[in-house]
């Protein structure tokens, strides 16, 4: 068991390591695409070469981003192969469809309209050129909703059936998986968020350049472009946002209560805006308060959750012991019913090697009774179904806080930059050249949250992460981790220097 | 044949015409060795081919992982 505990931390971390990488890429990629199409839109429409030059900059750190940034996802694909073989066995079949039509979409895309858009210059149209441009970035962001189809169906799993035979989870409706809604809510989210850090990448760059005095009309113009840009989707990604709490308090109420610290469920619960959590507090203690110090607004979770001010909000207390008033089951309940889906899967595997069909029918039979909890038949205790409440929380607020305070950013820089006083407030342009790394903590404190906010489980209430994983040994994996640590490192440091190096060129020296 | 030769020399004068994509292009190739020719034969086989050969010996071997839980 202690191997198993050691193999699943082990591979959890990797994975993460990997993930949060590659996310240092992806979401400046999906907006910084249409940033650069917007400005070369306004340099098609008024023939200004200015605007030209400035799309051009702009397209040369995208390529830098894109470059680094390529191929560091196909690790995961490996890593799915290698330490979770049984998760990727087991959903194969759902998930083939959407890494197929992503892997053929971004290859064309890429081999076409990337290379016009950067070999296209005086050699197509003007109008080829900005449809080039135009159609690399809603194919970047196409290939990131496929991606996301297949992480929504591990958050909310649709439109399949498992099969035993195969020991596959099955598509048998392409469309529910396609049309999941928590697929859509987390998309928006996602992409929303991607061009709200574009926004910031831009607006750092050229605060930069004005505190230094340097490429002012360049800066002014592209901060007024980037500033509108986020100040327009950080409003829909607020709106997004609170979509995707909707998707969660609905399939995931054991995330939702982990992410804003709820132990006993209330109706007209309050939103915790900020807060901070009573370390000695344990699930199942009552006397505790959560909180050592919070600021709540009252029934926003409520409203923003169910969309009713009356609604119960579960907490994690509720979930794990159950609460008989809201017809809530306990996950020793749902432990009980897992087991039995277990036990029936052994039935079937006896009666297929006896070649018994009536007792294979009979089998199956049970299992699709109590197959919707199959997951809580591998669980040990019940505690085990709720995840790292500090760790969810704290990336949760850290998420909204800072999503927040951009949408005030945004709006201060874009007032100040229409009056023309922006060059006077280095205060706000250094707050303009700190948005950066903030955006970058938002960014991987939102994957926290939907990554860590749903374990125990690879496959939500089907598939714990300990059943996920390979036989292999935890030393192999340990190693490749601090492997993968060298090389992300020497990638990025990479990136950050043939970066800054360009930067500093600035658009005249491009 | 002529579409196709325009197509060629598109992309021909794209590259050579290239500065810093060169370099982008060369941490792209030395990337991707890295990554296909040492991690994914050294380090990550994938499991399941390795210690099976066909898709019934995979299938059995998931069944008895999800039968059998650790």
């Amino acid at each position: 068991m202690e191997h198993v505990s050691e193999l699943v931390d082990w591979s959890r971390a990797q994975f993460a390591l990997t993930a949060l990488y590659h996310w240092i890429f992806v979401p400046l990629t999906l907006g910084l695409s249409f940033i650069i199409a917007i400005m070369e839109t306004v340099y098609v429409k008024t023939n200004d070469e200015w605007w030209k030059k400035t799309t051009q900059f702009w397209m040369t750190l995208f390529a830098i981003n894109f470059a680094l940034g390529l191929a560091t996802g196909i690790i995961m694909e490996f890593e799915f192969g290698t330490n979770w073989s049984n998760y990727s066995w087991i959903v194969g079949d759902i998930f083939g469809a959407p890494l197929a039509i992503e892997g053929i979409m971004a290859f064309f895309m890429e081999s076409t309209f990337f290379a016009i858009m950067f070999f296209g210059w005086n050699k197509v149209s003007k109008k080829t050129h900005l449809l080039s441009t135009w159609l690399v970035a809603i194919g970047s962001n196409l290939s990131a909703l496929w991606i996301l189809i297949a992480n929504g169906w591990m958050q909310h799993p649709v439109g399949m059936t498992f099969n035993p035979d195969s020991a596959r989870n099955e598509m048998v409706d392409f469309w529910a998986v396609v049309l999941n809604p928590n697929a859509y809510s987390k998309f928006l989210h996602t992409i929303s968020s991607g061009y709200v850090l574009a926004s910031l990448f831009v607006i750092a760059v050229s605060s930069w350049y004005l505190l230094r005095g340097r490429e002012i009309k360049f800066a002014k113009r592209s901060i007024i472009v980037a500033a509108s840009f986020g100040m327009i989707t950080s409003l829909y990604m607020l709106a997004s946002g609170d979509e995707s709490a909707h998707q969660v308090a609905l399939n995931q109420p054991m995330k939702l209560a982990a992410m804003e610290g709820i132990y006993r469920g209330e109706e007209r619960q309050g939103l915790v805006a900020a807060g901070i959590l009573n370390p000695a507090k344990t699930i199942g203690d009552d006397k505790l308060d959560t909180f050592l110090v919070k600021v709540e607004i009252p029934y926003v979770l409520s409203v923003l959750g169910y969309h009713s001010l009356d609604a119960f909000v579960p907490g994690v207390n509720d979930l794990v012991y159950g609460n008989a008033e809201h017809k809530i089951m306990s996950v020793s309940e749902k432990m009980v019913v897992g087991k039995e889906a277990v036990s029936a899967l052994g039935e079937y595997k006896v009666a297929q090697k006896a070649n018994d069909e009536i007792a294979k029918q009979e089998a199956f039979k049970h299992f699709e009774a109590s197959e919707k909890y199959l997951g809580y038949g591998y669980l040990k205790d019940p505690k085990e179904a709720v995840p790292d409440m500090p760790l969810v929380f704290y990336s949760f607020h850290t998420m909204v806080g800072l999503g927040s305070f951009f949408i005030f950013m945004f709006f201060m820089i874009l007032y100040n930059s229409m009056t023309g006083d922006i060059l006077k407030q280095k205060w706000l342009l250094l707050l303009g050249v700190l948005g950066l790394p903030l955006g970058y903590v938002a960014q991987e404190a939102g994957w926290i949250v939907a990554e860590a906010g749903r374990q125990p489980w690879a496959i939500q209430d089907m598939l714990p992460v300990h059943m996920a994983t390979s036989n292999i040994a935890a030393g192999n994996v340990m190693i490749t981790f601090w492997m993968f640590a060298v090389i992300f490192t020497a990638l990025l440091i990479a990136e950050v220097s043939i970066m800054t190096k360009q930067i500093k060129i600035g658009p005249e020296g491009h | 044949m002529k579409l196709l030769r325009s197509i060629v020399l598109f992309y021909k004068d794209g590259f050579v015409s290239m500065r810093l994509g060169k370099k982008l292009w060369l941490i792209i190739a030395i990337k991707l060795f890295i990554l296909f020719a040492v991690v994914k034969l050294l380090f990550l086989p994938n499991v399941l081919d390795e210690k099976f050969k066909t898709e019934k010996e995979k299938s059995e071997y998931i069944m008895n992982s999800l039968t059998n839980s650790k």
